[in-house]
Parts: C-alpha cells; sequence; structure tokens
C-alpha cells in the first residue's frame, strides 16, 4: 500500500469537501430593522434642540454558518435572537443588511425575480405557525397544485394531479382530502398539508421555522417523525430553527446556538449536549428539566437579554457570563475552531480559562 | 377517520348551510329590507314593461295633463295613479324610469369606485414603502374635494367644451364617473387595512417563498381574503352613490329634466310644493328614502354578519 500516492494534497482535499457537501454557505451576515421609518418619525427633541436619531434594532450581527449536503443543522436559542431572521434572510423573505448567502456554490442574497426561480424549487420552507400558513379562500387541492403549475407549465391536468396525490400520500394525508379549505383540519393535519406543499416541488434543502412549536405535545413526535422520514427518502437537508432542546438532541445532526443575533457554538449535536463550551450553551443545558435531578445545580444567569437596540460592546454575553472579564467588554469574540472540531466564539474557551 | 372522508358538500349546499343565510334566516329586518330593495330593483329593471307610459316619449305626454293629483285625492284621474308632474308624465312611470336611472348610477360609480380604489390599496398596502405613501397621499388630496366640486368642475368643463347636448346624452355615464371619482379612497383605505394584516400573515410567505410573481400574490392570495370588507363597504357606498346623485340633480348638476332620476324630479316638483302640487316632489322622495334605507339596513346587517368580532369562522 502506498500510502503517499493515496493521499492528495490537504489543500485540495479540504477545498473539495467544501464544493461535495457545503449546500448553504452563510459569511459575515448582518440584518439591522429601523426602528423609526419615516423622517418625521425619526426627529426628537432633546436637550432644547431638534436632533434626527435613527436607531436600529440589531437582529443580526455577523453570523458566519455552512450547511452540508445531507445534515440537519439545528439553529436554537431563546426568543429574540434572531434564528428566524436568519431563515427569513436565507428564503429570500428579508434582505440582508451586509453579508452573502450562497446556495451550492451560487450567490443568492442579491438574486430577484426570475434568476431566483430555479432555487425556489430547490429550497422551499415550512413555517411555523399552521393556521395563518394554509391560504383560507383556497382548498387542499388548489394549494398543492398550484405550485405545481406554476413551476411546471408544461405539465399537464392528469400529471399535476397525480404529483399532488403522490405527495398527499407521503406526508400521510388523505387524497379525499383535497377538495376541503385549511380550517376543516386540526393544526397536525394543516401542518402535514404545509409540509406537502413545500415538498412538491421536490426541493433538496428545506428551511423549517419552528415547524411544531404551535402543535399539540402529541402531534409534535409524528410531525417530527415525519419530517425525518422524509429526509431518509428524499435525502434532504434541513435548517431547522427550533427553541425546543429536546427535539435538537433527536434531530440535529449539528447545532447552532445563538445569542443575541451571533453564534456562539457551532457542534456536533452529540458533543455539544455532552460537553458544551460556551458559558451561555452550558446555562442553556443546564435548565433542561431531567427525570433524575434531584438536586438540580442550575445555572443561573442574572439580568435580562439586553436589547438589540443598543448592542453590549464585546461579546454580547459579558454582562450575564460568570466568566466575564476585561477582554469580554472590549473586543467582540470570533468563533474558533476548538480541539475536537467544534466551533465556540468565547474568549474564555481561547485562554483556556475554561 | 371516516368523518373526513364523507362526501364534501357541493358550493351551494355550503352557502345554504353558511352563516350568512343562518343569521339572514333569524332577522326579519334583513328579510324584510331585501324584499323592499328586490321590489324597487325589479321595478326598476322592468320599467319599459311595467309603467304604464314612456316618460321619455314626448308624444305619449300631453300637458293638459298636468299636475292631477293621485288616486285618492279629489280631482285625480284614474290613468295617473300617483298623479302627474307639471309637465303632464305620469308620476309612477317616471318613478319606475327615474329608480332605473339612480340605481345605474349607484351600481355604476361604486363599481368605479371599487376598481379604483381595490387597486390603488391592494398596491399600497402590498408594496408599502413610497408607492404606499404616495397613493394614499393621493387619496387623502382626493378626500378634500368634495363630490360637490369635482361635479361642478367637470360638469362645467364638460358642457363648456361639448355644449348643453352633448352633456344631456352622457350624464348618466358622467355622473358614474364623477361621483366614481370622487369616492374611490373610502375603497383604497378599507382595502389597504385589510392588505397590511394579510401580508404579515404566513400563507403570504409561503407564496413569496414558492416563488409567485407579486401579481399573482396580490390577487390570487390577498384579494380573496380581504372581500368581506369590500362587501361591506359596497352596500354602504351604493346608498351613499344614489344620495350624491340625487343631491347632485336636485341643485341641477345633474340629470337633465327630460331623463329624470329620483333626485331631479324631486327638484322638479320642488318649485310647485307651495303651491300644492305636493305629491310631485314628496312621492318620489319618499321612493328615494325607503331605497337608500333598506341598502343601509341591509349593510349594517352585512357588517354584523362579516364582522370577525362577533363571529368566528
Amino acid at each position: 500500500m502506498n500510502a503517499v500516492a493515496a493521499q492528495p494534497s490537504p489543500a485540495t482535499t479540504s477545498q473539495n469537501r467544501a464544493e461535495a457537501e457545503s449546500l448553504l454557505e452563510i459569511r459575515g451576515l448582518y440584518k439591522h430593522f429601523p426602528l423609526a421609518d419615516g423622517f418625521l418619525e425619526q426627529l426628537h427633541f432633546e436637550k432644547g434642540r431638534l436632533v434626527r436619531r435613527n436607531e436600529q434594532v440589531h437582529a443580526i450581527n455577523g453570523v458566519d454558518l455552512s450547511v452540508q449536503r445531507g445534515e440537519a443543522l439545528c439553529v436554537v436559542g431563546e426568543s429574540g435572537c434572531g434564528k428566524s431572521t436568519v431563515a427569513r434572510l436565507v428564503m429570500g423573505l428579508l434582505s440582508p443588511s451586509a453579508g452573502e448567502i450562497s446556495y451550492a456554490g451560487q450567490r443568492i442574497d442579491n438574486m430577484r425575480g426570475k434568476r431566483l426561480l430555479p432555487y425556489r424549487q430547490r429550497m422551499q420552507m415550512i413555517f411555523q405557525n399552521p393556521y395563518a400558513s394554509l391560504n383560507p379562500r383556497m382548498t387542499i387541492q388548489q394549494t398543492l397544485e398550484e405550485p405545481l403549475r406554476f413551476h411546471h407549465p408544461d405539465w399537464t391536468t392528469p400529471q399535476v394531479q397525480d404529483k399532488v396525490a403522490d405527495v398527499m400520500a407521503s406526508v400521510g394525508i388523505d387524497p379525499e382530502w383535497g377538495k376541503r379549505f385549511g380550517h376543516e383540519f386540526s393544526g397536525g393535519q394543516r401542518q402535514r398539508i404545509a409540509i406537502a406543499r413545500a415538498l412538491a416541488v421536490d426541493p433538496e434543502f428545506i428551511v423549517a421555522d419552528e415547524p411544531i412549536s404551535a402543535l399539540d405535545v402529541s402531534i409534535q413526535a409524528q410531525v417530527l417523525n415525519l419530517l425525518m422520514d422524509a429526509q431518509a427518502e428524499r435525502h434532504l437537508t434541513y435548517l431547522f430553527i427550533t427553541h425546543d432542546l429536546a427535539v435538537v438532541e433527536h434531530f440535529g445532526t449539528r447545532v447552532a446556538v445563538m445569542y443575541l443575533g451571533t453564534v456562539c457554538e457551532l457542534a456536533d449535536t452529540r458533543s455539544l449536549f455532552a460537553r458544551p463550551k460556551h458559558p451561555y450553551t452550558q446555562a442553556l443545558l443546564s435548565a433542561i428539566p431531567r427525570l433524575d435531578d434531584d438536586r438540580p445545580e442550575h445555572v443561573r444567569l442574572s439580568g435580562e437579554v439586553p436589547t438589540p437596540v443598543h448592542l453590549p460592546s464585546g461579546c454580547v454575553f459579558h454582562g450575564r457570563c460568570p466568566h466575564a472579564m476585561e477582554r469580554c467588554r472590549q473586543e467582540v469574540p470570533q468563533l474558533i475552531v476548538a480541539d475536537d472540531g467544534n466551533q465556540v466564539a468565547c474568549h474564555a474557551v481561547e485562554e483556556g480559562r475554561l | 377517520m371516516t368523518t373526513t372522508t364523507a362526501i364534501t358538500p357541493s358550493r351551494w349546499k355550503r352557502f345554504r348551510n353558511s352563516y350568512l343565510v343562518y343569521s339572514f334566516k333569524r332577522d326579519w329586518i334583513a328579510q324584510f329590507c331585501l324584499a323592499i330593495f328586490l321590489c324597487i330593483l325589479l321595478g326598476a329593471v322592468c320599467a319599459p314593461w311595467l309603467a304604464p307610459m314612456n316618460p321619455y316619449d314626448l308624444t305619449q305626454i300631453n300637458i293638459l295633463n298636468s299636475e292631477l293629483p293621485p288616486i285618492w285625492v279629489d280631482g285625480a284621474d284614474a290613468l295617473f295613479p300617483l298623479g302627474t308632474d307639471a309637465q303632464g308624465r305620469d308620476l309612477l312611470s317616471t318613478i319606475l324610469y327615474g329608480a332605473r336611472v339612480s340605481l345605474i348610477i349607484g351600481f355604476g360609480a361604486v363599481m368605479l369606485q371599487a376598481l379604483i380604489g381595490v387597486t390603488v390599496g391592494l398596491l399600497a398596502g402590498y408594496l408599502g414603502g413610497r408607492i404606499d405613501a404616495f397613493l394614499m397621499r393621493l387619496a387623502d388630496i382626493q378626500l378634500s374635494f368634495s363630490t360637490l366640486m369635482v361635479a361642478i368642475i367637470v360638469g362645467a368643463l364638460i358642457k363648456a367644451v361639448f355644449g348643453g347636448a352633448v352633456y344631456s346624452d352622457y350624464a348618466v355615464w358622467l355622473l358614474v364617473l364623477i361621483i366614481g371619482l370622487a369616492e374611490w379612497p373610502q375603497y383604497a383605505r378599507t382595502v389597504r387595512a385589510s392588505v397590511l394584516a394579510e401580508r404579515s400573515k404566513e400563507y403570504v410567505d409561503a407564496a413569496r417563498v414558492m416563488g409567485y410573481r407579486d401579481r399573482r400574490i396580490m390577487f390570487r392570495h390577498i384579494l380573496p381574503n380581504t372581500l368581506s370588507p369590500i362587501f361591506v363597504i359596497s352596500t354602504v357606498q351604493i346608498a351613499n352613490a344614489i344620495i350624491s346623485e340625487a343631491a347632485l340633480s336636485f341643485l341641477g348638476l345633474g340629470m337633465p329634466e327630460t331623463q329624470p332620476s329620483l333626485g331631479s324630479l324631486i327638484k322638479s316638483g320642488f318649485d310647485y310644493l307651495q303651491s300644492g302640487s305636493w305629491w310631485i316632489t314628496l312621492i318620489p322622495g319618499a321612493v328615494l328614502v325607503v331605497l337608500v334605507l333598506v341598502v343601509n339596513l341591509l349593510g349594517d346587517w352585512l357588517r354584523d354578519v362579516m364582522n370577525p368580532r362577533l363571529y368566528k369562522g
């Protein structure tokens, strides 16, 4: 065996792997929402003078993520940390203030209209609230047929109807229900219909924005299993937004933990749950209730999440972090690769204090 | 699972079982109003066949028959059940023809208002930003002109440019145009408000993620969901348009006396009110009041039925 000949140069391997495996690349993503839209709303009366102030909500502050082909990347974090905004930016429902989003090597954040259409088929989205994501004036059949007729104008009516029946069967809804309207179904059935709509155009990548948060606990498992089955059958890649850590442990290949618009830790699910590195992740995981929890050792965080209008300097977590030092107040930590390959944005971890 | 496979009811059956029909069956005021409205509508539509004479046909009019009272008053002629006006026209026929003109103007003006208002409201609400600000300021400017002012300016312009004869030939369509142009902002504001509410719902996001074009999303997805307020405002606006037409005609800015609407009929009798011929003004006036009242009451009922805060569905 010739070890030298079997190994190509390391540079080409990593490059090839990045091209072959990375489906979605997010680089330096920022999103700001202005608080006051109009000029008159920006005027304030301060110390006897009129001043113009244009305040902004800093929803996303420099997010770098890449989703590998075939994986389920879970994004977790508490309300308002920007995880849904990331999902909407990826799907083009919002346009980023700065940064790049590329899909399969092609930059898509600056595309509009017709040029984006092929990507609309390849990327689809499942929404949080199944009670609002179906058009109340359309029957299920119409809801499912419209994407097919739109993306395949050359298909005949029987072709479209066959495809709709297929996709309905694959998500476990009776094709007979097609004549009915969305409001005649329960939440779980509606979410299945919403999943069927996303799957109808045969996507390879699905952004799921808290798809089970609005459902009954008994239904959550069913829908989650449906998503996992679809992944296995159709080789789907997921960007899965959730705040439910139990779901992450069950569903995710990798996990990105977000806090105040930044990614603080990005790791394999198993190693994240076994050895969380970032102080915020540690606090988050210690908050999961355990059955064997006689003497809980919660990491108690003091204070509140700071307002995203006036971001703290340095590390966004320094005000609540038990390990914060002067450097954390000054310098924004970058994601660094730790010795086990996981990424974490923390000065304390970098310096070996943690 | 057995219930879900039951036969889906047809459209007509769904309508018959709807809350709209349910509440209609239990509201005698609504039934009464709809009956009266249908009577007037039927009389107006079938005027050429129902009316004893044609008030537009000068050969059927005899000036010697002028100012005859209705039949329950002394000195009446059995040929003219509601009496005649100052030109000898049969008042019943003239009212039937006049209601026809009033209703054509009412419906026509509302259709024009709805066309302009719904388009503007949809565009403003969906596109937002500068387009929204521009269109809504346009609506504010339009609202600051009263219907009367628009009518006086347009009427004077047309009369000056084309002459009085052309004006009377096209008076109906000019009034449709004037009242339609004057009141579209009502629609635009209502539609914009409901579009803003609908646009933030996830089914619109789902449509955008699917890659549909803006026009498809606006007309196929958002517009059908804003129909209830459009229906409600339409009934009120029909009553308003009929009143506006009557007011304009009363001031001499509307229908000419040769093709009387209810408003110009009231006006033509107004000069004779003091000399005892009260019926020429009061009977068409009563018809106008009843017509507007029933339309308004129907509108009120529809608003109560379609108000999602009162009933959920």
